[in-house]
Parts: C-alpha cells; structure tokens; sequence
C-alpha cells in the first residue's frame, strides 16, 4: 500500500508553477517530502484502522461469505446487473432520441413548438428524477421496469436536449452562414452541416451524461425493480446468512463503481482524441448542467 | 387543492425534513468540498492522491448505493445513529466530490500570472491564497456550486426512501389515507420548486453581487 | 496530468470489476442453496386441485386461466411467512400456503403459481393495475384500504406482539418495557404506537426487521416488535433461543387482497377458506410454517363477508 501511494504521488508530482505556488526549490521539496510521508502513515494507519474493524465485527467469517460460493445466488446477481443494464440500455437509447426531438423543439422557428419544448426540458430538468420515478409507477401504476425508463428518459433527454441545443448552436457562424450562402434550406443546413459538427464535439458531455443514466438505474431498487442492488439486499438481509451486508457492498460495490468509471474512462478517451482534431475546431460545448433554474441563471 | 389544506402539517413535515436535509448536507459537502479541493490542488503527492481517489471513486458511485451502504452497512460496524444524520453524510460525502471539482477548476480559472504578482510583491502562500486566488475563484464558481446544490436538493428524495422524513415520502402517508394519487404528488412537486428556485435565487444574487463580469 | 491518472485508476477499477465478473461468470459455484437456519416441516401439506372448478364472472379468473397459470404477490423477507429462497427463488412460509391452497381450489396446480414480490407501499397499484391476480403478505384489512381493494378473510388474526430472548423474564408485555430498548421497522405503526403509548421504552429503528432480530440475538436490544406472525416466524429461526411473550395489544385481521370490483373472485376465496380452515388444511399449514417456533396453532378468526359496495 506504502510502495503504490509513494509511487504514484512521485509520478503525479506538479513540475510546473501554478498560481499558487512556484516550483518548489530543494529546501521546499525536502519539506514536502516529509509532508507527504507523514500523511501517507496517517492514510495507512486511517485504512489499516478500516480494514481492523473490519475483521474486529466478523465482515470476513466464511458464514457471511459462504452464499457467495453457490451458483443460484451467483444467477441472482448475474440477473440483476443484467437487469441493471438492460434498462440503462433502454433509457440510454431513449435519452438521446428525446433529446434530439427535444432539441429540434427548441431550435424550431414555430414559436408555439419552441415554447412547449422549452417548457418540457425547463420543467423535467427542475424535478428531482424520483419524483418522476415514483409518479409513473404509483400514480400512473406503470411496471417497475418501463416507469425506471420513462422516469431516466424524462430527465436525461432533457437534459441532452441542452446539450445538443447549445452544441448545435455553437458551431462556428461561418460554417451556417456558408451553407445557407450555397442555397441549401434551413434542415439541410442543420442535418449535414450542423449536425455532424455538433455531435462530434458533443460526445464527451453525451457520454458523461450516459453515465449519470447508469448510476440513475440504481434508483429502480426503491421501486422494486430486480436490478442489482435489489438481488444485493435480498442476500444481505437474511439471517440464514448472518446478515452479510458489509460483504454484499464489498462485492457489489466494485462492479457498479467499475461500470460507470470504465464510462466516464470512455468520454475523457474521446475527448482527449477529439482535442487533436482538426474536425471538431469550429465548436466548444461545456459540459452538462444539472439545470439551471431562472432565466439567465447561468 | 383538499389535499394540501387537509395534511398541512404533513406536507409541512415533509418540506421541512427535505430542507434540513439540504442545509446539513449542503455544508458538509461544502466544507468537505473544500477541504478535497485543497488536497487535489496541494503541492504534497500523497494529498493529491487522497483528493483523486475521493473524487473518482465518489462521482462514480450510484447514491443509491452509497446510501445502501452507509444506512445499513454503517450499523454493522456498530455504528448506530439517527437514520436523518446517515442521509446526510451519504449525500454530503457524494455531493462533496462534485463541490470539489469545481473549487478546483474555479482555483485552475485565475491565471498563473495573479500568482505570480503577488509573490513578486513578497506575499506568502496563505496570503496569495487568500487575498488573491481564493477571491477570484470565488466569483467564478457561484453558478456551478448552486447548480451543484441544486441537485443535491432533488437528490435528497432518495432519503425518503430509506425512511427519512422528508417530502417525497408524504405521498406513502396520502396514498394510505386514500387522497388522489395525482394531486398528492402535485403538490410535492410544488415542494420540490420551492425549494430549488430559493436556492437558484439566492445564487443569483450572489452572482450578481459578486460574479465575473463576462 | 491529473487525467491520465485518472484513466490509470479507471483502468484497474475496470479490471478488478472485470475479474470479479470473470469470476462470477466462469461459474465455479456449488449448486443449491446456502444452508439454512432453524427446523424445516417433515413435509409441506397436498392440497387437492379442483379440476372443474368454473369462475366465469370474475374478470382475474378468466384471465389466469388463458394465461394457464396465477400471479400472486407477496413479500420477500419474512421468515415461515413470505420468504423467497435467494438462491433457488422458491418461496415459502404461511402466506404462501395461504396462497397454495387458495390456488388449488381455484382450480389450478399450486406449483404453477408465479409469486412476485411486492413491497407494501405498492400493493393497492399492483391489484388495481392487474399486475398480480391476488395478493397474500400480512395485509392487514381496513377501511381504508377496502376503498381501493377488496379483502378475502381474515385467514389469520395478527397483533402487535413482542419478541424477547428466552432468557428474557422481565418483558411479558408492552407495559414492561420502560426503560429498555426496543427495535421496529421506521416509521411504521408498531414503532408509532410504541412511541406514543409508551413513552419510557427507548425505540430503536432499522430498515427490515431480520436487523432487529440481529440486534436482539446479540443483546443490542431488548425487544423486537411488530404484529406477532412476523416475530413467530423469526422466532421459528431459532426457538431456543427466542419466544414471542405477552397478549397481541393490537389486532390486526390478515386478509388476501383482489381487485376491488371482482366481488366474484372476493366470494370464491371466502368459501375456499372456510373449506380449508374445515378440512384441516389451514391447520396443517399453519404447522408446518409459522408452527415450528413452538406456538399452538389458533382458531382462525370468523371470515367478513361483507357486502358488495
């Protein structure tokens, strides 16, 4: 544990000067080495301290970890992440093409369509998710499964919309000015030359937005839906089992952390890619906002 | 409209429990916020570190699992406290990572010259920090902190599951006592506007106090 | 800089979910299920189908029939009265039986029936929206719910009740418990009458009472409380160790829940049961589940035909 946090703190080490700091002369470094070994005891000693209580309250006896061995409850929680993932699958799909739709909406010349978009994304952004989650599955009594989607598709396709709204319109001016200066209408200009401009640069901030789809999916287990966390606490809370709930969230925990981390891994890699890109020079989109409230808010 | 004049006091419960749930929350997030973004912007590797792997892995956990494993995995090492302070410990901790990644792009906006300055004027690192740094960053991280706060708000729904009180849960209660389904959750949502629009005003104030003119 | 770190440590994170997922798909399980706790019935009673049996007015009948088999709701996580294996996914316990034995004189083999869980708070939406044809898991009758559904019933009357350790002489009722602790589900109506009426008892709540039990097994409790067929059946765990003590302070008649309008189906399962609580099957099933923690099995309680609204 020592070996891999030195190591990495000497490889992370900053060369440059920041605004808050110079570079460090050898007095200074001297002296930040000795701050970073003495923090790194501190950390150790904090997770030694962690990994005690955890053997101190019985976390690793074979009782808790037994279930684990059998393959019936190795299916159980195969079929909740594959639950898990089939709706985020689903949402994901139906996020973007709410989005887009929502976007035209937007973007649209009719002002009655702009304002009824504008109204939908506003009020779909302000609402927290479950509340939606729970209005369709107790209110409109949907299935766990479509109203986790329907609930994921509001909020993230809304959200989107923003992202391809302002995607779309910060394409260079030129670019729109050229294509109508060719002749060419205003949906062609947006779907061959807008378009492929925007998406390309919005990627990243799509994909970030993906993984808050993915973590959302997450919210099916206070409405019952089988996904994964369900399967966990159903081994967690038997007493057969000796209440594993410790055990259960040092197994579970990882592939759900993994899952989103390997995505959001994904945006940074296209991002990274796309800063060499000629291609995408024309546009710049910020990443995606929670939801912004008032007008001019932000 | 019979359902809110009839359970007041119930929806009022309910509003309150979701906005001491927000404040608590929303300090210790701030004040953890800080703290991680001084550790990730700190010139000692191991802090970095530290800061990083908060950072990472807490933004990358579903906070319906972090609440799984602080409500009911927390009271297996013995650790037994009111199931409100669980909830907001899960969400300050969760909401903390987002708060420190903007303090720490807010502290990367102020150009490395500002430092520079003031160095050459003989000031020393706290006095850069906070006479000069801290007050910029500052301006420029008003309108991503409340967005983040904001979210934190209708975040705190997920507590009402875990049976906390607060606003969400109050439709259990309404639907048990038999009121439209519909309106019950109408004027939850109502709730839910109130308080996100308060804290979207109060930034906007702030911003406009204090914000970068851009 | 701070981003190929970054992608460093999603990298792993990727790789230890990967191995561990490896793992679980390579599959080197035992099969089965993990052992279990407490007695088991020498043999769970037969209950005898009743081909002929017709049902064309009730709407959930016909349906069921089409679709060749019932979809019964239930609960998930409480022992020898609704419990779902997690391994294997049968469930079991007295709700169950209820529930077998409702589907055998309905007309259908009891092992075609497919159980779902429900949590409480969802039930009503689960019977008006036709998701599960009846629904049996401690579903306590009131007027209140006879507004959204209909109840067949009671089979089984329940009551606030107490479990303690065997050891335990001091608690035999709720007047005892000032000054000890006492565990219950949060926010639920056991916790708030024991909140409100009596007041010395310190309370302590979790989310799903195996915890309570928990607690109460390692003396971090006194006492757990809720209606007295969930503690039987957590008392069944382990009977030498615990016992439910003291007269239920609440009554609580369990009833099996059908959609409201099909007063048809309502009236079926009330004859059902009265021919199974005459020909011994209840009493069979209440002692191969609730049964084993020691406890004599009672009278069903007087079925309520109420009328039709």
């Amino acid at each position: 544990m020592t070996k891999t946090l030195t190591r990495k703190a000497s490889r992370a080490s900053m060369p440059e000067a920041t605004a808050l700091y110079d570079i460090p002369g050898p007095v200074t470094r001297k002296r930040h080495l000795m701050y970073g070994i003495a923090s790194t005891i501190v950390i150790v000693a904090l997770f030694g301290w962690i990994v005690y209580l955890l053997f101190d309250t019985d976390q690793f006896t074979a009782q808790k970890w037994m279930p684990f061995e059998y393959k019936g409850i190795q299916e159980l929680l195969l079929r909740g992440l594959g639950n898990t993932l089939k709706a985020f699958v689903y949402a994901a799909v139906l996020s973007l093409a709410l989005g887009a739709v929502l976007a035209v909406g937007r973007l649209s010349e009719h002002r009655v369509l702009r304002w009824i978009s504008t109204l939908l994304v506003e009020f779909f952004r302000a609402m927290p998710v479950l509340v939606m989650i729970f209005f369709i599955f107790v209110a409109l009594k949907v299935q766990p499964l479509p109203a986790l989607v329907a609930g994921l598709t509001l909020y993230n396709g809304s959200v989107l919309a923003e992202v391809f709204r302002t995607g779309i319109n910060s394409v260079d001016r030129g670019q729109r000015e050229a294509a109508y200066a060719l002749g060419m209408r205003k949906t062609q200009v947006t779907t061959f030359v807008l378009a492929p401009q925007a998406v390309r640069a919005m990627l990243p901030t799509i994909i970030s937005q993906l993984v808050v789809a993915l973590k959302d999916t997450s919210l099916g287990y206070l409405i019952t839906y089988e996904e994964f966390l369900h399967a966990g606490k159903l081994i967690a809370s038997n007493l057969d089992y000796d209440l594993p709930f410790i055990p259960v969230v040092m197994v579970i925990s990882p592939i759900y952390i993994g899952m989103c981390m390997l995505l959001s891994w994904f945006a940074t890699w296209v991002a990274k890619r796309q800063r060499r890109n000629l291609k995408t020079r024309a546009v710049g989109v910020a990443p995606a906002e929670p939801g912004t409230l008032l007008p001019g808010g932000q | 409209m019979d359902v809110l004049t009839e359970n007041f006091s119930l929806y009022g419960k309910g509003f309150l429990g979701t906005v001491e749930l927000t404040v608590y929350a929303s300090a210790l997030a701030l004040v953890l916020g800080f703290l991680m973004a001084s550790f990730r912007v700190a010139p000692v590797g191991s802090f970095r570190v530290l800061g990083t792997v908060w950072v990472t892995v807490l933004r990358n956990t579903p906070l319906t699992l972090l609440f799984f494993a602080v409500l009911l995995g927390l009271p297996r090492f013995g650790l037994v406290l009111p199931f409100q302070l669980f909830a907001v410990i899960a969400l300050g901790c969760y909401t903390s990572a987002f708060i420190c990644e903007v303090l720490r792009s807010g502290i990367n906006t102020v150009p490395k010259g500002q430092g520079e300055a003031a160095r050459s004027l003989g000031m020393n690192f706290g006095q850069t920090l906070s006479t000069v740094v801290l007050p910029q960053a500052f301006r420029s991280v008003i309108p991503p902190v409340g967005s983040t706060l904001i979210a934190l708000a209708k975040n705190s729904a997920i507590a009402g599951a875990f049976s906390v009180t607060e606003l969400l849960g109050t439709y259990k209660t309404l639907n048990e006592l038999g009121y439209s389904i519909i309106w019950s959750f109408i004027w939850i949502a109502v709730g839910y506007l109130i308080i996100t629009l308060t804290i979207s005003a109060v930034f906007n104030v702030m911003e406009k106090r204090w914000g970068v003119a851009r | 800089m701070l981003r190929t770190r970054n992608t460093r440590t999603g990298r792993a994170a990727a790789l230890v979910a990967g191995l561990l997922l490896a793992a679980l798909v390579a599959g080197c399980g035992k099969d089965g299920s993990p052992p279990v706790k407490g007695p088991k019935a020498e043999a769970l009673p037969v209950y005898q189908v009743d081909t002929g049996f017709e049902l064309p007015d009730s709407r959930t009948w016909t349906k069921a029939k089409r679709r060749g088999h019932l979809i019964v709701g239930a609960k998930e996580d409480q022992p020898y009265l609704g419990e779902k294996d997690p391994a294997s996914g049968i469930y079991s316990g007295f709700d169950i039986e209820i529930a077998r034995m409702m589907a055998a004189s309905l007309g259908f083999e009891p092992d075609t029936i497919r159980f779902r869980t429900i949590a409480s708070a969802n039930r009503e939406t689960a019977l008006q929206s036709g998701q599960i044809d009846y629904y049996v898991g401690t579903y306590t009758i009131n007027d209140m719910r006879k507004k959204l559904v209909g109840f067949a019933g009671p089979y089984y009357m329940a009551g606030q009740g107490l479990l303690v350790r065997t050891d335990e002489d001091d608690i035999n009722g709720p007047q005892d418990l000032a000054g000890k602790t006492v565990c219950s589900a949060a926010g639920s109506t056991p916790y708030q009458r024991i909140a409100a009426d009596y007041p010395k008892a310190t309370l302590v709540a979790y989310d799903t009472y195996s915890i309570c039990v928990d607690n109460l097994l390692t003396y971090q409790v006194d006492a757990v409380t809720t209606d007295d067929a969930i503690l039987l059946g957590f008392a069944a765990k382990a009977p030498d160790e615990m016992k439910v003590v003291g007269k239920p302070f609440s009554q609580e008649p369990y009833g099996i829940g059908v959609p409201r309008s099909d007063n048809a189906l309502r009236n079926a399962l009330n004859d059902a049961l009265e021919a199974n609580e005459k020909n011994g099957n209840w009493k069979k099933a209440y002692d191969a589940t609730l049964g084993l923690s020691g406890a004599p099995a009672p009278t069903p309680p007087p079925i309520d035909r109420y009328p039709a609204t």
